[in-house]
């Protein structure tokens, strides 16, 4: 169990001369990915930021080998590789420790065009560690909505802010009966290292996925990408938890907000911050589009009260 | 050498384990379903020493071979028809990957409408993904070709697909000779793979790329496509070598010798046209047959020179080209043959469609009235 972010490993994947925007949060959550899984591990990535930053061939900033994979098959290229190691090192044409087999996707990659092949092999329980990065957008191709995209928040394809809640992804995962589960936020590394080392520790199936306030997206200064993590948190927006074996337990803020010993935090505030709201702040009935999105967060965190003790 | 009789669909399972490889993954379509079948109940009963990954589609299942291939294992699948269409995006990717996948595509005609029988839509509409295309006319010829597409694939490191027709080689049974596994491993010994992952020397494989270098990549890829013709070759000499197994070069020739009429045509409907030649020339037309073993690369030159100067040929197409007269290969063989300028005629008309019966007797009629006979 890493205390402060002073416990975590001094390895580094990602290297000097990235492309990736000042205060890219899937950037810092790769590097801290790189210190829980050490350098035994390959990497998938689909199409998003995380490859558009990586560098141009022969160049790469990411210090892991990774296979770069079409968008839509995240899933069953991860599957393919586990498959592939469990064949050749049971035939003695590997050897040594089998490297970590993860996965380094996008929203889009995940909750839209990648779900079926998700669903496939959390499904068969296959033996790596899914990890999504949530930027609640298609970051890469200019910010447009996505599954993952909050009720209420423009992109280009919602100037006028999207109609539609944003699914539930984790909880989708969870319903695969996997082994491991969890949520993060870059607000709280040492709550994602320690979920990333235990996913790595953990045979079958892990789905984590960490919250990435992009701040070219999201619109918002850099130098904010871990204020709004935190406040995600506080205001209920995004839940910490981790489950394994379907167990579930809430994390951090998200512990003391679901005893009760802890009030939100205004949500006004984390939607003041962010030019992706704009519209709310500027709306007649800006009250009541807060309280709407408001209630949808205290029916969110009734059902999880529930579903936690399930 | 030991004979057996089965259908095309175990027949393609036996080959690939005959070719030891590490890993399937499949998705059953029909025609091709008893092949997943075959090949998983063989994993269960340990009969081969690989893993097969039951994924949930076939765009699922050739990237899972992708990744597999850049583990380093010897990779195989098979599918037909919409499973084909539905990898077309994966298709493009293993081949600009250079990973030696081998697939087996059980011939069948594309929805819309539905059909499930064969016609040859599916693999022909892939010629441009930058794998490689076998055909074949029987059930031993499946067998041989599959042994003999991995050593090619890893010779030139370029994906290959070994067709076969739906039904009609797919659930017919034959007698196949399974050459003995010392020989097989002797004409197809394992190879360490060009790139895999390696985390002692991270690298990352085919990321974004700029002009500078694109263009060398699909260059090269393009270039390797037309010099595993000789390599096919060689692959065809060796294993009749070893196994006196044989059913041509690029070509399968079929009374041509001293023929000034050709019939040209791949895959189950050109075995079934030697029937068809016999009969014409007992009524006196010197006709041969080009069966078409390998359609990408297009061998040109070994078709060309098989042909005399005055030579008429008659394509037979089991395909549309749509928007454009004649069938696909009608079009790449007036292409072939276009800088020859010399009296070479080609006839063309398209049949079996959608799994139309062509026996000997209704393709002889064509071929006559073509002919103007
Ligand atoms: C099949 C396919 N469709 C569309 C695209 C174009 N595309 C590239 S990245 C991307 C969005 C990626 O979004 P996400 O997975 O959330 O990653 P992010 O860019 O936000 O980091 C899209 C639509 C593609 N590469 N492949
Ligand atoms: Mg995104």
């Amino acid at each position: 169990m890493a205390t402060s972010i002073k416990d975590l490993p001094r390895d580094e994947v990602v290297m000097k001369g990235h492309g990736a925007c000042a205060g890219c949060p899937s950037t810092l959550a790769l590097r801290i990915a790189g210190k829980a899984f050490g350098p035994n591990a390959v990497c998938v990535m689909t199409p998003s930021c995380t490859v558009a930053s990586l560098g141009l061939i022969p160049k790469a900033a990411y210090d892991y080998p990774i296979l770069n994979v079409c968008f839509a098959t995240a899933g069953s290229s991860a599957s393919g590789i586990v498959y592939a190691y469990e064949s050749l090192y049971k035939k003695g044409k590997l050897t040594g420790e089998m490297p970590t087999v993860f996965t380094w996707i996008g929203d889009g990659g995940t909750y839209d065009i990648g779900l079926q092949a998700i669903s496939a092999a959390a499904e068969r329980n296959d033996n790596y560690i899914f990890i999504c990065y949530n930027n609640e957008a298609y970051s890469n191709t200019g910010v447009q909505r996505s599954g993952a995209t909050p009720k209420f928040a423009a992109t280009t394809t919602t100037p006028q802010g999207k109609m539609e809640d944003k699914k539930n992804m984790p909880l989708l995962m969870l319903d695969h009966q996997i082994p491991y589960l969890a949520t993060a936020s870059l607000a709280y590394p040492t709550d994602f290292y320690d979920k990333l080392v235990k996913a790595k520790n953990t045979r079958g199936f892990k789905y984590i996925e960490v919250f990435a306030p992009c701040c070219t997206g999201w619109k918002f200064p850099s130098s904010d990408m871990i204020r709004i993590s935190r406040m995600a948190v506080t205001s209920g927006a995004w839940l910490l938890y981790e489950a394994e074996n379907g167990k579930i337990k809430f994390n951090g803020p998200t512990a003391k907000i679901m005893e009760g010993k802890v009030e939100l935090s205004p949500l006004e505030d984390y939607f003041s911050c962010q030019g992706r709201f704009a519209s709310i702040n500027r709306a007649a009935n800006k009250e009541e589009i807060i309280a709407e999105a408001k209630n949808k967060i205290l029916a969110d965190i009734e059902f999880m009260k529930k579903r936690a003790a399930f | 050498m030991k004979t057996i009789l089965d259908t095309g669909c175990h027949i393609v399972a036996q080959a690939a384990k005959s070719a030891k490889v590490d890993f399937v993954s499949a998705y059953p379509i029909t025609p091709q379903t008893s092949v997943v079948e075959e090949i998983a109940s063989m994993v269960q009963r340990g009969e081969i020493d690989c893993r097969f990954l039951p994924v949930e589609g076939e765009h699922s299942a050739m990237a899972a071979c992708v990744a597999a291939a850049a583990t380093g294992a010897r990779t195989f699948t098979a599918t037909s028809s919409q499973g084909l269409l539905y990898m077309h995006e994966v298709l493009h990717m293993a081949s600009g990957c250079r990973f030696p996948i081998v697939m087996a595509n059980v011939n069948r005609g594309v929805f819309a409408p539905w059909t499930i029988w064969v016609d040859h839509q599916d693999s022909l509409s892939q010629r441009d993904t930058g794998w490689l295309q076998y055909y074949c006319a029987s059930l031993q010829e499946v067998f041989d070709t599959i042994i003999q597409a991995y050593k090619v694939a890893e010779q030139i490191k370029i994906p290959i697909m070994v067709n076969l027709d739906g039904f009609v080689l797919s659930h017919c049974v034959m007698a196949v000779q399974i050459p003995d596994q010392e020989i097989i491993d002797r004409f197809l010994p394992t190879v360490e793979p060009a790139w895999r992952f390696d985390p002692q020397n991270p690298t990352s494989y085919v990321s974004v790329t700029g002009p500078d270098l694109y263009e060398g990549f699909r260059t090269s890829l393009h270039q390797d496509q037309l010099k595993a013709l000789d390599l096919m070759v060689q692959a065809a000499r060796e294993y009749q070598e070893l196994t006196g197994l044989y059913h041509g070069d690029l070509l399968d020739l079929y009374r041509c010798d001293d023929a000034n009429t050709f019939v040209f045509a791949m895959g189950s409907m050109a075995e079934e046209l030697k029937l068809s030649v016999d009969i014409l020339r007992e009524e006196g037309i010197k006709i041969g047959l080009i069966r078409l073993r390998v359609f990408r690369p297009f061998p040109k030159e070994a078709i060309s020179k098989v042909l005399p100067e005055d030579a008429t040929v008659v394509v037979l197409d089991r395909n549309f080209a749509f928007g454009h007269e004649g069938g696909i290969l009608f079009s790449e063989l007036k292409d072939a043959l276009f800088t020859r300028r010399d009296n070479v005629r080609l006839l063309n008309q398209i049949m079996g469609i959608g799994g139309i019966d062509l026996t000997y007797q209704y393709m002889a009629e064509q071929v006559k009235n073509l002919l103007g006979l």
